[in-house]
């Protein structure tokens, strides 16, 4: 990569992006062993978060071969101001419709990133981006059926749902914050864009939530919460991040 | 003069020694016939580079089952051995070989459909049953015991199943 420092600079930006969002509710998810409603889900969630830490260790990967420190270093040091995820990504687990509908708006808008990122001229994350879509299409598999059961199983259900989607949605939006670099990105064919990756969102979100009987907010309603790119978290995420690193920083130099 | 500068080692000696080295979860189905092993270079004084690839991104066993590699290829005539992890040649299911098909249906496990590069929901539904071999059967849920397994009920021979999932 012949990058010059402003490009490097972007380029890191946006890895720690996605790997962030994927760390952070590959955690969250973690939070549900041995807490779901079934044991099949709890073995989903604890997969998936298996999945999404995973996939993020391989793009903290990446960091590290353009001068960042090691995988664990990223994960498990830094502080909740370095963190680049979004806002809805670092909220507690809540109920059992919350998580589910944050795991649906969410894998959706991950999964046509990856999709988009297949062709990225940034080529180690490309390799990646392709890998990763097949599995995220689980995910994404997992999310659309119980939304679309419970969304229309009964009323208390179909209730619960429409509270978590109207609960999530605007967090949801804040996953589509444009960064400050964008142009740069789009110019080395990277990445075309957090607005172009929104349309594509709404457009897959859309029929599926209307086959659950669930209803989109109106458009003129919207307010994408940001911050979360900038560095700028909720309360909850800090706490999250001393739990999470409490084993590794008790001795980082142990062989695991 | 060491030995092994004399007898040249080849490519297919080194599949065929890995050819023990068995999926450490599913101990029927070697690391060759698994698909994973995406690159192997002998070079002039026995040097071996082996390349190998991730079933699943987040799979814990891929440590292990690099220094498995590397131990069983130390115990060649070779001079030294190098083992890499890379997504250059990504792993998807229809690398497994017909004998590693073989080998998860020795272990109880449904084999995964050949799919074209794009897994459809549908080839995950009427899996054949590895008990009795109907179709007549449902998922249950696409996550099991492993990532690379899904879990599922025969509705003819009333036995829950597992199947190794079709990846893209």
């Amino acid at each position: 990569m012949n990058y010059n420092e402003t490009q490097i600079k972007a380029v890191k930006e946006f890895l720690y992006k996605i790997a962030d969002d994927q760390l952070i509710i590959g955690h969250r998810n973690s939070e549900w062993t041995g807490l779901g409603p079934l044991v099949e889900e709890d073995i989903a969630f604890s997969s998936i978060a298996q999945d999404k830490i995973g996939q993020a260790q391989h793009i903290y990967e990446i960091l590290h071969s353009l001068g960042e420190a090691d995988a664990d270093t990223i994960a498990f040091t830094r502080n909740a101001a370095a963190f680049k995820s979004c806002h809805l990504v670092e909220l507690p687990i809540g109920e059992y419709d919350f998580s589910l509908m944050r795991n649906f708006l969410f894998n959706h808008a991950e999964q046509i990133r990856f999709d988009m990122l297949a062709n990225s001229g940034l080529e180690p994350l490309a390799k990646l981006a392709k890998k990763y879509r097949g599995e995220v299409k689980y995910h994404t598999m997992h999310a659309n059926t119980w939304v679309r059961q419970l969304g229309k199983a009964n009323e208390e259900s179909h209730a619960r749902m429409q509270t978590a989607l109207n609960d999530t949605f605007n967090l949801a939006l804040g996953i589509f914050e444009e960064s400050e670099f964008a142009d740069i990105l789009k110019d080395l064919n990277i990445f075309p864009g957090e607005k172009v990756l929104q349309y594509k969102w709404i457009e897959a979100i859309t029929p599926l939530l209307e086959q659950s009987m669930l209803v989109l907010p109106e458009s003129s309603a919207w307010q994408p919460v940001y911050g979360g790119r900038k560095g700028f978290h909720t309360e909850y995420l800090e706490p999250m991040l001393e739990e999470m690193g409490e084993v590794f920083r008790l001795d980082p130099k142990a062989e695991w | 003069m060491r030995f092994s500068t004399l007898i040249k080692t080849t490519k297919e000696d080194i599949l065929e020694a890995l050819q023990d080295v068995k999926d450490p979860e599913i101990p029927t189905i070697s690391v060759v016939d698994l698909g994973i092993i995406t690159g192997v270079e002998v070079n002039e004084d026995n040097f071996v580079k082996v390349t190998m690839t991730p079933t699943f991104s987040g799979c814990p066993a891929l440590k292990i089952m690099e220094n498995m590699v590397k131990e069983r290829i130390e115990l060649l005539n070779i001079s030294g051995v190098e083992v890499t992890t890379n997504f250059d040649t990504p792993w998807n299911t229809n690398m497994i070989s017909p004998k590693g098909i073989e080998g998860l249906k020795k272990h109880g496990l449904a084999p995964p459909e050949k799919h074209n590069g794009l897994v459809q929901i549908e080839i995950l539904e009427k899996v054949k049953c590895p008990h009795c071999g109907s179709r007549n059967t449902t998922l249950k849920t696409p996550f099991g015991p492993t990532l690379c397994r899904s879990m599922h009920y025969c509705n003819e021979c009333l036995n829950a199943f597992e199947q190794f999932k079709p990846v893209e």
